[in-house]
């Protein structure tokens, strides 16, 4: 029996990212109550170390170990950077919020970097079964981190729908790829690739096995008509919880989407190709027009998650290298603009009150006009006003499935975005030309409050200098699809 | 037709009646007891296949551990089984419609593309050990999805306790430390009283 010891270079960070999530539950048993915040350091550190093993980690190559199972290109470590970026920030935003709210424990911490860790996987997985076991992972962290407030009735339902619905897009992702495994005899995403290029004639199976695959994407990304869940859960979900499900996790869908449409089923793009127009152009309208009639801002930004990620799908359907750094770009952008809307809500937010509401907004210009500014440059780069970053998502990707040929589509999201901007614009007048309702202090942390700044200005910057980031992208695309 | 298809045949016409009545059983708990009969029917397929362990597997698993389980629910529950029986011919023709949809979609995949992927495996030799084999595999060209895995279980505990355990003010519980570290004094109080003079 010969057995090759595995390359555990490229997955360092993953293994360290686990070893420290065990240790921090351990050491959480041992803490008492006021001092906690040593867990809340030691997952902190743990971000800044995983970031610090995957800077020095990287390469151009593409590396595959654990048998064809895990990839290391450097599609992956962006996305892992920014994936340790957006946990940080959401830290960093939530934590006076969470203290105050009981959820300050150990348990948040390690769910959190578990869910982390299934991110990881599914951002360098190149295996059917590596990329569904990080999702699951990432999924039962995620329903468990909105059931934590357990006395919340909302939260509780908002979690159980969020894991019935969950779990049924898990088993039509699952049957699709025992079908293509069917069809095409392997798991691994190069394999399945190949066979897919040789199998010229009959692709009835693999079409089968297509839709149920697209179908639990569909889900997981929250694109209409799969997207019942998103609204629930967003509004019902500890904020906390909604700025982590808001942000980091759609990295690790836009990487799930690559690895099993790009890299795995390119050879059938004009099959996806339909679907993916059908989902993109109803996420954009339904997504849109449904969030001009919410009060509640959580639910108002689920619909926007929508309608985002119908843009999202606009690069991805293009079909090309151009069109798939677009999407890279815009997903790291709206992850930016997420970060900052939810870290408002935040911000605003004190013992007992959740400014959930959009009149919460009301007059923020007199009580905090710094805070007005940013909240406006997230609404702006949000609705695709230039010169904040949203503006330059949008039109590369639009540009992009121009240039494929998509001119109706592009016109359809255009003419979804002009409809879009009144409710983002809304709570701009609403900042701006109302008088406060509520005159009560705000009462955010300094760190919280300077991660506002930053990320409000780093909206504008990226905005007004999109080049480096974009060739980021189209650099990160290039040395990681074939 | 050889003895294992006739064996094949014969379970799997088991399967198929324990499978039905599952569905049409008066009783829950006949019908979970028919659920046992259909798992342990499945293994033996599964034993033609030569697939021991995941026989033994299903039968240790799924009959002697969910099962029970179940059978425990069920029994614990007091269900009305009049009214949970109510629904069953309103919903017979959806649930027949979405059946027959499955099995005809199936058929066509099987039977029209899938021909040549439906070919049986070969036999190995008499020595060959099925669970030997899947060990091997698991930790070996497997062991990142494995040690996942083991990951996911380990959320599944840590998210378990989270959600459910906690600590409600009020509630009446024994600390064993506190109990065993008693003293005299705190269970025996003595009160000197003046003793009552006679006669008075």
């Amino acid at each position: 029996m010969i057995f090759a010891m595995p390359n555990l270079t490229p997955a360092l960070p993953e293994i360290f990212v686990l070893i420290m999530a065990s240790l921090i539950l351990l050491v959480d048993l041992f803490l008492s109550g006021k001092n906690r915040f040593v867990s809340y350091a030691l997952t902190q550190f743990t971000l800044l170390g995983a970031a610090w093993i995957t800077v020095s980690t990287s390469g151009q190559d593409v590396v595959h170990t654990f048998n064809g199972m895990f990839v290391d290109d450097v599609m992956a470590d962006v996305l892992k950077m920014m994936t340790y970026l957006a946990v940080a920030a959401m830290l960093v935003y939530s934590r006076s919020y969470i203290q105050l709210r009981n959820l300050f424990s150990g348990e948040f911490f390690v769910l959190v970097l578990f869910a982390m860790l299934g991110m990881m996987v599914m951002i360098s997985a190149s295996h059917f079964l590596t990329l569904y076991l990080g999702l699951e992972l990432l999924s039962l962290c995620l329903y468990s981190l909105v059931a934590l407030q357990r006395d919340s009735a909302q939260a509780t339902e908002a979690a159980m729908k969020y894991f019935v619905l969950g779990a049924l897009a898990s088993g039509l992702l699952l049957y699709g790829m025992s079908m293509i495994y069917g069809a095409t005899g392997s798991l691994e995403l190069s394999k399945v690739a190949a066979a897919v290029q040789q199998s010229a004639g009959s692709r009835t199976m693999l079409v089968f096995g297509l839709v149920f695959i697209v179908a639990g994407l569909a889900f997981k990304l929250g694109a209409v008509p799969f997207h019942m869940w998103v609204p629930d859960v967003y509004q019902g979900a500890p904020t906390a919880v909604t700025l982590f499900i808001g942000s980091a996790p759609k990295i690790a869908a836009f990487a799930f989407v690559m690895r099993l449409l790009i890299e795995g089923l390119q050879g059938m793009a004009s099959d996806w190709q339909g679907m993916l127009i059908i989902m993109a152009v109803l996420s954009m309208a339904i997504g849109n027009i449904t969030a001009i009639a919410q009060t509640n801002i959580k639910r108002m930004l689920a619909y926007s998650t929508i309608s985002h990620m119908g843009f999202l799908l606009l690069g991805i359907l293009s079909g090309s290298l151009n069109g798939y750094s677009s999407s890279m770009f815009y997903v790291l952008s709206y992850v930016l603009m997420s970060l900052g809307t939810f870290g408002m809500i935040l911000l605003l937010s004190r013992k007992g009150f959740e400014a959930e509401n959009i009149d919460d907004f009301k007059g923020l210009n007199q009580r905090r006009p710094w805070y007005a500014f940013m909240m406006l440059l997230l609404m702006f780069s949000m609705a695709g006003v230039p010169p904040t970053v949203g503006f330059y998502a949008k039109l590369s990707v639009l540009q992009a499935a121009l240039q494929a040929g998509f001119i109706w589509v592009v016109v359809f999201a255009v003419l979804m975005s002009v409809i879009g901007a009144f409710y983002y614009l809304r709570i701009v007048k609403l900042m701006y030309f109302d008088a406060p309702e509520d005159q009560s202090p705000i009462t955010a942390q300094p760190d919280a409050s300077l991660l506002m700044s930053m990320n409000g200005m780093a909206v504008l910057a990226l905005g007004i200098l999109p080049q480096p980031l974009m060739a980021l992208c189209a650099y990160s695309i290039q040395h990681s699809l074939l | 037709m050889n003895f294992e298809t006739l064996v094949f045949y014969f379970l799997a016409s088991i399967l198929l009646f324990a499978g039905l009545r599952v569905v049409t059983a008066r009783h829950p708990v006949h019908a979970a007891l028919f659920l046992v009969l259909s798992f342990f029917t499945g293994a033996g397929l599964w034993l033609l296949l030569e697939a021991e362990f995941l026989a033994i597997t299903l039968v240790l698993v799924y009959i002697g551990a969910v099962m029970v389980l179940f059978l425990f629910v069920v029994m614990m529950l007091n269900l009305n089984i009049e009214k949970m029986r109510q629904g069953f011919w309103d919903n017979l023709p959806l649930a027949a419609f979405v059946g027959i949809m499955m099995a005809i979609e199936m058929t066509l995949v099987l039977t029209v593309v899938g021909r040549s992927v439906t070919t049986s495996p070969e036999s190995h030799a008499a020595g060959y050990s099925n669970t030997k084999e899947l060990g091997r595999l698991l930790y070996t060209d497997y062991v990142y999805p494995f040690e996942l895995a083991a990951v996911i279980l380990l959320v599944a505990i840590v998210a378990a306790i989270a959600i459910t355990l906690r600590r409600r003010p009020g509630t009446k519980h024994q600390d064993p430390a506190w109990q065993v570290s008693v003293k005299r004094e705190d269970r025996v109080r003595l009160i000197s009283m003046p003793a009552e003079k006679k006669g008075e």
